[in-house]
C-alpha cells in the first residue's frame, strides 16, 4: 500500500508542525508513505468564492502529483472533501477518478482503512474537540447534532484512546467556527463573533487545549485567541496522536 | 448595503446579538429533541423529499387536478403569473365585495409580492392578525423570519410599541399583559373585516382542499367572521393526496418549533353557505427556478424555518441583514433567481457549515446550492476588483507549483519580516481581530527535503 502525502498549501507554509506530525504519526503507523514534491493547493479557497473555473489548474496538479498512489492522506478535512466532492468540474478520467475515491482525512484513514484506535499516543490535558463542518456534515466523520441516529465519531475514537487525555464535553457540540475561507474576510464581523462563542464554549467547558482535524478553523481560532490572550492552547489532531508527553 | 454591511451593524450591539442567537439556539434544540422522539424521522425527510420532486415534476397535472376539484367544490380559482397580477386579482376580489377592512393571516407569499402597501395605497386597512406579523407590522418593519417574524424585538420593545399604538400601560414588557392586550385589539378588527386572506400551507390536488396552520388560530377566526376568502398558494405548494398531510404536518410543526403539531391545521375545502372563497395561483419567478437544474429542488421548501433557526450566520446578523422576505438559508438559494444583482452578496453570507441541509425536512440540498450560485453569480454579476484579481492570480499561481513555491516563499517573508503597521492595517480584514499565524523558519517543502539529506 503506497500512500501519498497530500500537504495543504496553508499548512505547508504556515503549519509546517502539523505536516511533520502526520508524516511521522503514519510512519509510525508502518504506512509506506511519499510526500510527491510540487503540491501546491486543492483549489478549495477559489471554489468556495465562485471561481471554480479559474482552480482547474490547480486541481489538475493535485491530480498529477497523486494519481499513482493506492491512498491520499491529508490533515484537513475541508481539503479532502474538496477533492472529493469538487474535483467533479475535471474531466473524469480514470485517473481522476481513482483519486477522487482515493482521498482520505488523517483521522478517517488511520480508523476506517488502517482499523486503528489506540496508537500509543499520550497526552495529558483537558481536550476540547472542534468538529470541523466538512469534515463532519461533508465526510462524514461522525454523527451530527442535526441528524437522528447513533453517535459515533471518527476523532473521539482516536482521542479517547490516548492516555491521560481528558475529552471535554462542550455544550453546542458541532457548531461552526465561523472560518468559511474567504467568509473570514468577507464577513469578518460574523467570522468573528462566530469564533468568540466557540471559544467561550471551550473556556467554559475548562478546555486546556482546542483540537480537530482541519486545520484552518483553528488557525482563526487561534488567532482570536491569540489576540485576546485567552488561556488556551491549539493544536491539529495530528500533533495530539503523535505525543507522547 | 449588502449583508456583510447589514450583519456587522447588527453586530454593533453584542449584547442582543447573543441574545437573537439563544432564542433561535433554544428553538433549534426544541426541534432536535422532538425529531428525536419520532421513530424513522430521517425516513420521514426522505418521504417529504422524494414527494415533493413528485410533485416538481408532475406540477402542471397536479394544478389543473387541484384546480377542477377546487371548482367542483364552488371555489373560484385564479391564476396569477407574477406579484402584480396577483396583487390586481385580490384588489378586484375587494372591489367586488367594496371591502374596506381585510384581516390576513401569515402568508410568506403575499409578503414576497408586497401586498399590503399595493392595498394600502388603495385606502383599504389590512390588519396582519398573526401577533408575531402584527407587531413587525406596528413597527412598520418586515417580518425578521417567516415562522417567528418578530424574533429580533425583545419583549421590552413590544412593550414601548404597544403604548404608542394601542394605547397599552408600561409592563415592562409583561408578556401575559401585551398578549391579552393584543387579542381585544385584533378581536376587534376580526369583527368588523369585511374580507380574510389566508396563506396556504399545502393544497391537495386530490380534494381541491387546502390547509393552514397557525398556532394562534387567527387563519380559523379571520375566516369564519368574515364573508369572503382569499387564500393565497405558490405553485409549489400542492401535494398529490390528502394522506401526504400525514408526512408533511409531522415534518412541519416539528421542523419550524419542536411541536408535535401546529395548534390548529385548518383545513378548507368548500365555502360557507352564502360565503365566498377564493384561491389565487401564483407563479412569480417559480416556473423559472424550476428549469434551473442546480436549483429546482429548492421549491421542495415547506417554509418551516428550521434552516434559519439553525444557520450560525443567521442567527448572528437577524434577518433584516438578508433584505428579502424569506431570510437566512433557503433565502439564500431563492432569492439570487429572483433578482441575482440586489441579492448578490446573500449565497457568500455562510461558511457552507451544511447544517441547514442537515436541519431540512424535505431535505433541500441547501449548501450545495449556495455553492452553485456563487459559481454563477461571479460569471454572471460585476465583482469586487480587488477580490476578484486576487483570486484570478491564486488560480494561476496554484497551477504552477514554482511560482507557489516563490509566492509561498515572500509572503512568509513579509509575514514574519515587515513591521506590524504593513501587516495590521485597515486592507487586512483578518487582522482586524485576529492575529495572523506566527511565522516558522521554514515550510513543510523544506523541512522534508532537509529531512531526506539528512536521512
Amino acid at each position: 500500500m503506497k500512500v501519498g502525502l497530500f500537504i495543504p498549501c496553508y499548512i505547508n507554509q504556515l503549519y509546517p508542525q502539523v505536516g511533520i506530525a502526520t508524516l511521522e504519526l503514519l510512519e509510525k503507523l508502518g504506512v509506506d508513505v511519499y510526500y510527491p514534491q510540487g503540491q501546491t493547493c486543492c483549489g478549495q479557497p477559489l471554489g468556495n468564492s465562485g471561481y471554480e473555473d479559474d482552480s482547474k489548474g490547480a486541481c489538475q496538479v493535485f491530480v498529477e502529483n497523486f494519481k499513482a498512489y493506492d491512498y491520499i492522506v491529508g490533515p484537513s478535512g475541508s481539503c479532502i472533501y474538496h477533492v472529493k466532492h469538487h474535483f467533479d468540474i475535471l474531466e473524469q478520467t480514470p485517473e481522476v477518478k481513482r483519486v477522487r475515491n482515493n482521498a482520505y482525512e488523517l483521522c478517517e484513514f488511520i480508523v476506517k482503512i488502517l482499523g486503528k484506535t489506540d496508537i500509543g499516543a499520550s497526552f495529558p490535558y483537558k481536550v476540547g474537540l472542534h468538529k470541523s463542518c466538512h469534515g463532519l456534515r461533508g465526510l462524514k466523520l461522525g454523527s451530527c447534532s442535526e441528524v437522528m441516529g447513533e453517535h459515533f465519531s471518527t476523532e473521539e475514537d482516536l482521542l479517547n484512546e490516548v492516555k491521560g487525555l481528558q475529552l471535554m464535553p462542550l455544550n453546542r457540540k458541532d457548531e461552526c467556527c465561523g472560518f468559511g475561507g474567504t467568509f473570514s474576510v468577507f464577513e469578518e464581523a460574523i467570522s468573528v463573533k462566530m469564533g468568540k462563542d466557540r471559544i467561550k464554549d471551550h473556556l467554559d467547558s475548562d478546555v486546556q487545549v482546542i483540537t480537530g482535524a482541519d486545520h484552518s478553523c483553528l488557525m482563526h481560532l487561534e488567532g482570536l485567541i491569540n489576540r485576546n490572550k485567552q488561556p488556551l492552547k491549539v493544536m491539529h489532531i495530528a500533533e495530539i496522536l503523535n505525543s507522547s508527553l | 448595503m449588502n449583508h456583510a454591511e447589514k450583519a456587522e451593524v447588527f453586530n454593533k450591539d453584542e449584547a442582543k446579538v447573543n441574545w437573537h442567537d439563544k432564542a433561535l439556539w433554544y428553538v433549534r434544540e426544541k426541534r432536535d429533541t422532538s425529531a428525536h422522539k419520532v421513530q424513522g424521522w430521517e425516513y420521514l425527510r426522505e418521504l417529504g423529499s422524494s414527494i415533493k420532486a413528485n410533485v416538481l415534476s408532475n406540477l402542471d397535472e397536479y394544478l389543473i387536478q387541484f384546480e377542477t376539484n377546487a371548482k367542483k367544490n364552488g371555489v373560484h380559482v385564479h391564476w396569477a403569473s407574477n406579484a402584480e397580477e396577483h396583487n390586481n386579482i385580490i384588489n378586484s376580489i375587494l372591489e367586488k365585495h367594496q371591502a374596506k377592512k381585510v384581516v390576513k393571516s401569515k402568508s410568506m407569499l403575499t409578503e414576497e409580492c408586497h401586498l399590503n402597501p399595493f392595498l394600502e395605497k388603495k385606502g383599504i386597512e389590512v390588519i396582519d392578525t398573526d401577533l408575531g406579523e402584527r407587531i413587525v407590522q406596528l413597527a412598520e418593519e418586515p417580518p425578521s423570519h417567516i415562522v417567528l417574524p418578530a424574533i429580533h424585538k425583545t419583549k421590552e420593545e413590544v412593550d414601548v410599541l404597544f403604548q404608542e399604538h394601542l394605547n397599552t400601560k408600561p409592563s415592562q414588557g409583561n408578556p401575559e399583559y401585551l398578549v391579552s392586550e393584543a387579542r381585544k385589539h385584533l378581536r376587534d378588527k376580526f369583527l368588523k373585516a369585511d374580507v380574510a386572506i389566508t396563506g396556504v400551507n399545502f393544497a391537495i390536488a386530490n380534494t381541491g382542499g387546502f390547509v393552514v396552520c397557525t398556532n394562534e388560530g387567527n387563519a380559523d377566526m379571520g375566516v369564519h367572521l368574515s364573508k369572503v376568502h382569499i387564500a393565497c398558494m405558490g405553485i409549489e405548494k400542492i401535494i398529490p393526496q390528502e394522506k401526504h398531510l400525514g408526512v408533511f404536518l409531522r415534518l412541519l410543526a416539528r421542523s419550524a418549533t419542536g411541536q408535535p403539531i401546529t395548534t390548529y391545521s385548518s383545513h378548507f375545502n368548500k365555502p360557507d353557505d352564502g360565503k365566498e372563497m377564493h384561491i389565487v395561483i401564483v407563479d412569480n419567478g417559480r416556473t423559472e427556478q424550476l428549469s434551473r437544474e442546480d436549483f429546482r429542488a429548492s421549491l421542495h421548501c415547506i417554509r418551516c424555518g428550521a434552516c434559519m433557526n439553525t444557520c450560525p450566520i443567521y442567527r448572528r446578523s437577524g434577518g433584516h441583514s438578508y433584505d428579502y422576505a424569506i431570510p437566512g438559508p433557503i433565502g439564500s438559494i431563492l432569492s439570487p433567481g429572483k433578482d441575482m444583482k440586489k441579492h448578490s452578496s446573500l449565497p457568500f453570507a455562510s461558511t457552507l457549515c451544511g447544517s441547514c441541509s442537515n436541519v431540512c425536512p424535505v431535505k433541500i440540498n441547501i449548501h450545495e446550492q449556495l455553492y452553485k450560485w456563487r459559481q454563477v453569480i461571479v460569471k454572471e454579476q460585476k465583482q469586487p476588483v480587488v477580490k476578484k484579481s486576487i483570486l484570478k492570480v491564486a488560480g494561476v499561481v496554484l497551477s504552477k507549483p514554482s511560482l507557489y513555491g516563490l509566492a509561498g516563499k515572500s509572503a512568509r517573508f513579509a509575514l514574519k519580516h515587515f513591521p506590524r503597521f504593513m501587516i495590521y492595517n485597515k486592507l487586512n480584514a483578518w487582522g482586524k481581530a485576529r492575529d495572523l499565524p506566527e511565522v516558522k523558519n521554514e515550510n513543510f517543502d523544506e523541512w522534508y527535503k532537509k529531512r531526506n539529506k539528512n536521512g
